[in-house]
């Protein structure tokens, strides 16, 4: 059972619905984005910001799907390999701007993986950052462009989005420490 | 396979796969008679991922990084070599290749001294094949690291089948329930021997044709050594309304040692051509693991057909090989 949550579907409503506007404000011409979500929650998360933005202006910006297994410099330390599955970049990414996508923000090792992978599909013009929780206890200098919500957290705790479309409900909460993480 | 479409809205998160990482507990691949249906559904399932990387413009990914892979072939291969090669490196492996003919072997080092010094130069996989069957698993019992059997006299070639099983999954979904038919010399066949077993273990009803000299003995009793198929010698009757007909290459020193009275008439009743294919299903595939004698075990109209995968065989080798060296090289250390 969770110790807290920190989010309600409400929250997370809102904070898409806001996180939707700054990318909106932030890049003048929505044309040449593309919304990146990393496996698993990154996925529906960047789904969701296309519909707002749809909502909002009209446009309808491409999603693609970014598994960073790969590229892990982990690897060599896990019990177990992640099961891998397929990355599906829509289209050339050079010359775009690409808004990566992902549930929590925390060591930066992931976002360095994404930014590798990212970088063998072509040169995309920049890429941007956005998060829905930002846990702290960064390891490597990596920022966020856009948000949710900072919580700051101890190492031992686990800080768990969810979701609708990947589990039961959508919730962000803390969880007491466990033994291997998730 | 996910698919793409331009407004975002249909795009669906991948399917959760049926089977975990963890269901995988090999450390060398020599033959498939020891997989569980999971393992080589695990096998099937990163294929495909692999088979996306090597869609990509820049077809190569960190994983392998820092790790070495030793090719040791002491028979000649144009595919299977290649192949392992390309997958290695797609991974960021370093390669280094050994051939038996212009190596120290040919001074008369023994394989295990020649293992041991592939070890002693930092080999985390050996990839190997080797005119003796059973070489392989000598070669895992002398070394630290992994080694992927590449074809062992008459006994293996796991990676051959696992390649054949992932096209067939990738026209018809699923290997289960596949009517496949093997036509040809299975009895000096490596690549029919590792189907057999793959095919059974996924649930597959696999026939066997075969000139009653080139039948492997035991196939006819099944237990330890093989597991149950059907055996038909009329090859009209082998092919009606198969799923999948794999042709095997006719090796021509079977005609000089007499297990086979002519040419002529091996073509005359066991050739698979335009005629007889046309009593297997009407999509069904037709496959060969190469090189292919055409006009031989093979007419070059169905090597070439529309119903050929023969070159998709080729390509899909190479995910496969992949899947392969993540699933043994990938993890922690050992």
């Amino acid at each position: 059972m969770p110790v807290k949550v920190i989010m309600t579907a409400e929250d997370i409503r809102r904070t898409l619905a806001r996180i939707a506007h700054e990318i909106i404000e932030h890049n003048k011409s929505l044309s040449g984005l593309i919304l990146v979500g990393m496996l698993t929650r990154g996925v529906p998360l960047a789904k969701r910001l296309a519909a707002n933005i749809k909502t909002f202006e009209g446009t309808d910006i491409p999603v693609g799907i970014l598994d960073i297994s790969l590229y892990r410099d982990d690897l060599d330390s896990r019990e177990f390999k992640p099961l891998l599955n397929s990355t599906l970049i829509p289209g050339d990414i050079s010359q775009k701007t690409i808004i990566l996508v992902d549930d929590v923000l925390y060591t930066g090792r992931s976002t360095r993986a994404a930014l590798d992978a990212l970088i063998d599909f072509g040169r995309p013009h920049a890429i941007q950052l956005a998060v829905l929780v930002d846990r702290g206890h960064r390891e490597l200098p990596i920022r966020a462009d856009y948000i949710g919500k900072n919580i700051p957290s101890a190492h031992s705790e686990e800080i768990k989005v969810e979701l609708t479309e990947t589990d039961t409900i959508d919730q962000v909460a803390i969880y007491p420490a466990q033994e291997e993480g998730q | 396979m996910t698919t793409w479409h331009e407004d975002g809205s249909t795009l669906v998160l991948p399917p959760k796969a049926a089977v975990t990482a963890s269901a995988w507990r090999h450390h060398h691949i020599l033959d498939l008679d020891d997989f569980t249906a999971d393992e080589i559904e695990l096998v099937l399932h990163i294929a495909d991922s692999m088979k996306e990387v090597l869609a990509r413009p820049v077809k190569k990914v960190p994983a392998l990084r820092g790790r070495t892979v030793m090719t040791l072939f002491y028979e000649n291969s144009t595919r299977t070599r290649l192949s392992f090669e390309l997958a290695a490196k797609s991974l960021s492996a370093d390669v280094s290749n050994l051939t038996a003919s212009a190596s120290s072997i040919t001074k008369g080092e023994s394989l295990i001294d020649t293992l041991l010094t592939l070890e002693s130069l930092g080999a985390d996989v050996v990839i190997m094949r080797h005119p003796q069957s059973g070489a392989p698993n000598l070669a895992a019992q002398h070394i630290k690291g992994s080694v992927i059997n590449a074809g062992d006299g008459w006994h293996a070639h796991p990676s051959q089948a696992l390649l054949d099983m992932y096209t067939m999954k990738a026209h018809k979904g699923a290997v289960k329930g596949l009517k496949v038919t093997i036509i040809g010399d299975t009895k000096h066949s490596r690549v029919s021997r590792s189907n057999i077993w793959g095919l059974t273990i996924m649930g597959a009803e696999v026939t066997v044709c075969s000139p009653p000299t080139l039948l492997p003995v035991g196939l006819r009793e099944p237990g330890d050594n093989f597991p149950r198929v059907r055996i038909e010698p009329d090859i009209n009757k082998a092919i009606a309304g198969a799923d999948v007909v794999m042709v095997l290459r006719l090796q021509l020193e079977r005609m000089q040692t007499g297990l086979l009275p002519s040419m002529r008439e091996y073509i005359q009743i066991y050739q698979v051509n335009e005629e007889r294919l046309k009593l297997a299903k009407p999509d069904a595939l037709v496959m060969h693991p190469g090189p292919m004698n055409e006009g031989l075990e093979i007419s070059s109209g169905v090597a070439h057909g529309s119903q050929s995968v023969v070159n998709e065989q080729v390509t899909n080798g190479v995910a496969v090989r992949m899947a392969l060296l993540y699933l043994l090289a990938g993890g922690k250390k050992a």
